[in-house]
Formats: structure tokens, sequence, C-alpha cells
């Protein structure tokens, strides 16, 4: 199997994407994945159905009730209008740079060169949205309406359309055809609490002491795992890891696995804070121990 | 186990706790001032809080540096990366207020973006022309062409057997069933959209976007001569102008503004690939707004004017006022000093 050996390892495929601001600094922002973008679209055409079937019921009993039922006719022929190609631009266009769906989803739109979001840029992205999904949509329409008839025109169509539809799966930076040619793209743009310190919150009481060669075990990846466990809080987590530490580091199981591993996290982290300041940076468990 | 050691009254222990110690006063109030500012807008903030809002971000920027460097603090750096481009997306990309935007797009962004499209325009005159011209070769060699080119949903009543009679009705008839304002509404939604799916499907190397607009040539060609041959050729082209001329005005621009996204995409030139494109998109987009306004008007000159001035000379008129209009809002000369800001 020589060829397998030949092949550059390959790196997992990463959605943070290198942003540099001017005062040059790497924000390193993270892109929505092809899922969420898709949720969020669901989102908004539920949110824009409900609205136009309320419309529709409000108009049409407004109609019932009033005489001149020509104004609200062309309310609903408007405004049906306006929402289906208004939405999108017009959220956009704001200053959150997101449809309430991107919005419950903490999406948020952005130019690719970091300068500002122009109407432009908007309309564009939301434009090209007619052959993305209403091009795709009307063929399959037409399937329904006239049966098999035309059975490969309507696979080749299909298919065709289907490049467009499916255009965020075929690049890395999950572009649609729209952000394509509007310059943006989407990206995770959450509001997180700062998460507490677990290294001062051991250091009020009474820790535990481990020797050097039980914290030679593991890296940083291992500690930045490890405090993913804590923070997430998981008894069950909790359990395997204390469990799986101890049993590599010979240190007996003494009951408390919460206290064992904050403990244990704290130490690692100031032994591997003090080696990293004096320039040895020990990535991962694999990676080689600083020489003393 | 192991003996335990009391930490008590000591140093804080890692960079981490001293670097929050110190700062986080400033990132809570930066963090504080930018989820005002994205609830409701930078009007939102006191005069002190917009002078201290750079500094606050510069400082949670170096912070994030800092901490990447020294800190084995996941949450810490997970927390300054997600308020530092909260607060870049805050200072750096928000757009101009709504009536800015307008009235930059009204007098300037607009004709501008027209301008940009010249050569395409072209080109698509050519072909709706091109259009025309075979429409009317081809009924006129064998009216049986007629069927074929026009659907007869489409045609409704008008084809070679109808009488002259009945083909001049439907040029001056009244309109059938009222609501001359619901026919308008329905015109400008409904061209409007159609528009809108030209332009997008130039984006497939344009070749959808020129059927689009010949078959639109072909009909009108098929129907002048339809109607030529019964004599009433002058008659249907000033039926056809009041309203037709900024109509096909705006479906050649938006036939050209999905042109210059397909041409840009297959022939880049100089730019890289997906910068032509997004050079080519951003603008040609200001152009389809446009022509959606167009398409408006258009809507209101068909639905209500033609159905209200039924004289050739008016519609001629009106008609014609309207592209001269058109084109001096569009082609007549003015200064550009940052002509460059479209593609920015």
């Amino acid at each position: 199997m020589r060829w397998r050996r030949n092949r550059a390892p390959k790196a997992p495929a990463s959605l943070r994407r290198s942003f540099i601001t001017p005062e040059g600094v790497d924000l390193r922002l993270e892109l929505a994945s092809a899922g969420t973008r898709a949720s969020a679209f669901m989102l908004d055409i539920l949110i824009l159905f409900i609205s136009l079937i309320f419309a529709t019921i409000a108009i049409g009993l407004l109609g019932i009730a009033g005489a001149s039922g020509e104004i609200f006719l062309i309310l609903w022929l408007v405004g049906a209008f306006v929402l289906r190609n208004g939405w999108f631009i017009l959220f956009e266009m704001g200053g959150r740079g997101a449809t309430p769906g991107k919005r419950l989803l903490g999406l948020r739109v952005i130019a690719r060169d970091g300068g500002r979001l122009t109407g432009g840029a908007v309309i564009a992205r939301n434009a090209l949205r007619e052959i993305e999904v209403f091009l795709p949509l009307s063929f399959l329409g037409m399937q329904a309406a006239q049966g098999a008839a035309d059975g490969f025109l309507t696979l080749f169509a299909l298919c065709w359309t289907g490049i467009f539809l499916f255009f965020p799966l075929f690049n890395r930076d999950r572009l649609r055809v729209g952000d394509l040619l509007a310059g943006t793209w989407v990206v995770n743009n959450v509001r997180a609490k700062l998460g507490a310190d677990l290294v001062a919150a051991r250091a009020e009481q009474p820790r535990r002491v481990f020797t050097d060669a039980a914290l030679d075990l593991y890296g940083i990846y291992e500690l930045q795992t490890l405090e993913n466990v804590l923070r997430a809080g998981q008894d069950d987590a909790i359990a395997t890891v204390a469990a799986t530490i101890r049993r590599k580091a010979g240190l007996p199981d003494d009951g408390d696995d919460y206290g064992f591993l904050a403990d244990y996290y704290a130490a690692l982290c100031i032994r591997l804070e003090r080696a990293m300041l004096v320039g040895r940076r020990r990535e991962d468990k694999h990676g080689t121990v600083g020489r003393r | 186990m192991s003996a335990l050691i009391d930490g008590r009254a000591a140093a804080p222990l890692v960079n981490a706790s001293r670097f929050r110690a110190a700062h986080e006063g400033e990132w809570d109030r930066l963090d504080q001032l930018v989820t005002r500012m994205e609830k409701r807008s930078v009007r939102a903030l006191s005069e002190d809080d917009i002078l201290a809002l750079p500094l606050l971000y510069r400082s949670a920027l170096s912070s994030l540096s800092v901490a990447r460097e020294t800190s084995l603090d996941r949450a810490l750096v997970i927390y300054l990366e997600q308020l530092c481009t909260r607060a870049y997306f805050q200072l750096y990309g928000v757009p101009d207020t709504a009536t800015r935007q307008l009235g930059r797009f009204f007098a300037r962004d607009w004709p501008l973006s027209i301008q940009l499209l010249w050569r395409e325009t072209l080109i698509c005159l050519i072909l709706t022309v091109a259009g025309v011209v075979a429409g009317w070769w081809l009924v006129a060699t064998d009216p049986s062409w007629y069927y074929s080119i026009i659907p007869d949903a489409m045609s409704g009543g008008r084809d070679p057997s109808a009488s002259a009679e009945t083909l001049r009705a439907t040029i001056y008839g009244p309109q059938e069933d009222g609501g001359l304002a619901t026919f308008a509404a329905y015109l400008f939604t409904h061209n409007s959209q159609v528009a809108i799916f030209a332009f997008s499907l130039g984006f497939a190397f344009t070749v959808p976007t020129v059927l689009l607009l010949v078959y639109n040539g072909l009909t009108l060609g098929a129907m002048l001569c339809l109607f030529a041959t019964k004599g009433l050729g002058l008659n249907f082209l000033g039926w056809l102008t009041i309203h037709g001329s900024t109509e096909m005005f705006a479906i050649i621009l938006a036939g050209a503004a999905g042109m210059k996204i397909g041409t840009a995409v297959a022939f880049p030139g100089r730019e890289a690939r997906t910068q032509a494109a997004v050079i080519a998109g951003r603008s040609a987009a200001i152009a389809m707004a446009g022509v959606v306004l167009m398409l408006l008007v258009a809507g209101l000159l068909e639905g209500i004017g033609r159905q209200t001035v039924q004289s050739d000379a008016m519609r001629y008129g009106i008609g014609l006022a309207a592209l001269a209009g058109w084109l001096t809002y569009y082609y007549l000369p003015r200064h550009r000093e940052d002509r460059d800001a479209l593609a920015a």
C-alpha cells in the first residue's frame, strides 16, 4: 500500500478562517456549517409562510367585510412580492446583518473583505436565491404537473439545478452561489459569557499535589479537553476521565472525582504554562517532554 | 493519596487568573456597550460610551493576543475571540443609515451601475432586436409559426385567424373587468419576479438569459407582424410604447445585469475569478434594484395609463417621454468622484 503512505496527512476540515483586523489581530472567525445555514433558511421560510397565511386570512376577512376588495387584493399582491424578495434583503441590510432565522441560530452575514456589508452585496446574495431555490422547485412543480411525461428532461433539469442548490457543499467555505457573487460569507456570531476561572476556584482551598511523572502524561490538547469536561459537568464523563487519569498515573481512588480532576487540571495548567513561558510548548501528549 | 497543600493567601497560580482580575471590568463594559448597540443602535450610547468604545475595543484585542500567547485557559480565549468579533462588526461592519443609503442609491449608485453595464445593454438590445426581426420574418413567411411562438394563454384571441375588428378591440377596448390598479400591481410583481429570475439565471454563464431575451423579442416580432398585416401596426406600436419603452428597457437591463455576472464568472479578465464575480455581482445587483423600480413604473403605465389613455399620439408621447427620461437619468454625464465606491 505504497500510495497510502505517500499521501500527505490530511488536515481535518475546519471552518475556522483567518480574519485579520486593521489592528493586526487574527479574529479566527468560525464559518457557519451548511446544516445551520439550512436550518436558518427553513426557519425564515416558516416565519414567512406563517405571516403570509395570516396576512391572507386578515385581508380575506377585511375583503369580505368591506366592499372595496380591490385595495386588499393589491395589498396582497404587493405584500407577497415584498415579503418574498424583501424579507432577506431588508433584514440583512439592517445593523444586525441577519434575518430572524439567522439571528435565532446565532449567525451573521459579513463581507469577506471585512468591510461594510453594502446594499448591493445583500441584494446580489438574495436575488441569486431565485436559481438556488426557486428554479429546482419550479422544475419539481413541473414534474408534478406533467407526470412522468418528460422524465429524462426533468431528471436532467433537477441535476442541473441541484448544482446551484447544493453549491455550499462543494466548496470549503460553504459559500452559496449568492455568497460567491456578493463577496459575503456567513459566520457564527454568538454572545457567550466568560466561564469561571477553574484554577482560581481551586486556589482558595487545600489541593492535592501530583508527582512530575503524573503531570508529564499530558499536553495542552488534553488539558483543554479536560477543561471542556470540567465545564460541561457531566457526571459520567467526569467519572470516566478521572478513572483513566488515575489508572495512567497509578493513583488511588479517593472518591471525589470532580475535586481530583479540578486539582489535576490546576496542577497540569500551572506546569504547562510555566514550560510554555520559557519556550517549551507541549501541544499534546505525543509531544516531547521538555528537558530538565 | 498524596498530601494536600494549602494554597490560601498565595499569589494567583496562573497568568489567566491575574489577567482576568486585571481586565475583566473592561471586557464587561465592552460587552455591555456592544450588546446595547446590537439590540438598538449606536445612538443608544452616551457620549462617554462612544469615546470609550474604540479604546475598550483595542484593549480587548490586545488582551486576546496576550491570552493566546500566555494562557492555556481556553474559555478565556474563546470568550475574547467572540467579544472582539462582535465589537469588530459593530465598529467596522455597520451599514449606513437607511436614508443615506437611499439617497446615494438614487443620486449615484443606480445610474452609475447602469452605465457600467453599457456594453452588455447594447448586446441585449441587439439580441432583442434580432428576436423581433426573426419573429416578424417567420410570421410573415408562414403565419402558422405564430402559434408555435406565442402560447395560447398569452395570445388571448389575438391570432392570425382573428379579424381586424377583434384585434382593434384588444388595443382600444375598455379593460374587461375593471380593477386597473390590481392589474397594475399584478403586472409589476409578475414582471419583477421574472426580471430577478432572468438576472440570477445569468450566473449559469448567461445562456438562459440570452434565450429569454431572444424569446421575448420573438413574441414581440410575431405580434407586430400580425397586427401589421391587418393594417394596425402603428396602433399596436402605440399600445405597446406607452409602457413598453420602460418595460422593454428594464428587461434588457435585467438581461444585461445577468450577462454581466455570467461573463464575469466565465471571463474574469485581470482579476481573480471570485474577485471579478464579486465586483460584477455587487454593481449588477444595484442595477437590478433599479430595474424593479422601473418595472413598478411600467406596471403603473400599463395597468392604468394604457387603459385610460386611448389616443395614439398621447400613447406615443408618454412612452417616448418616459424613454427619454430614463436615458437622460442613466447616461447623462455626471461627475463621478468615487466611482470605485460601487465595487467597494
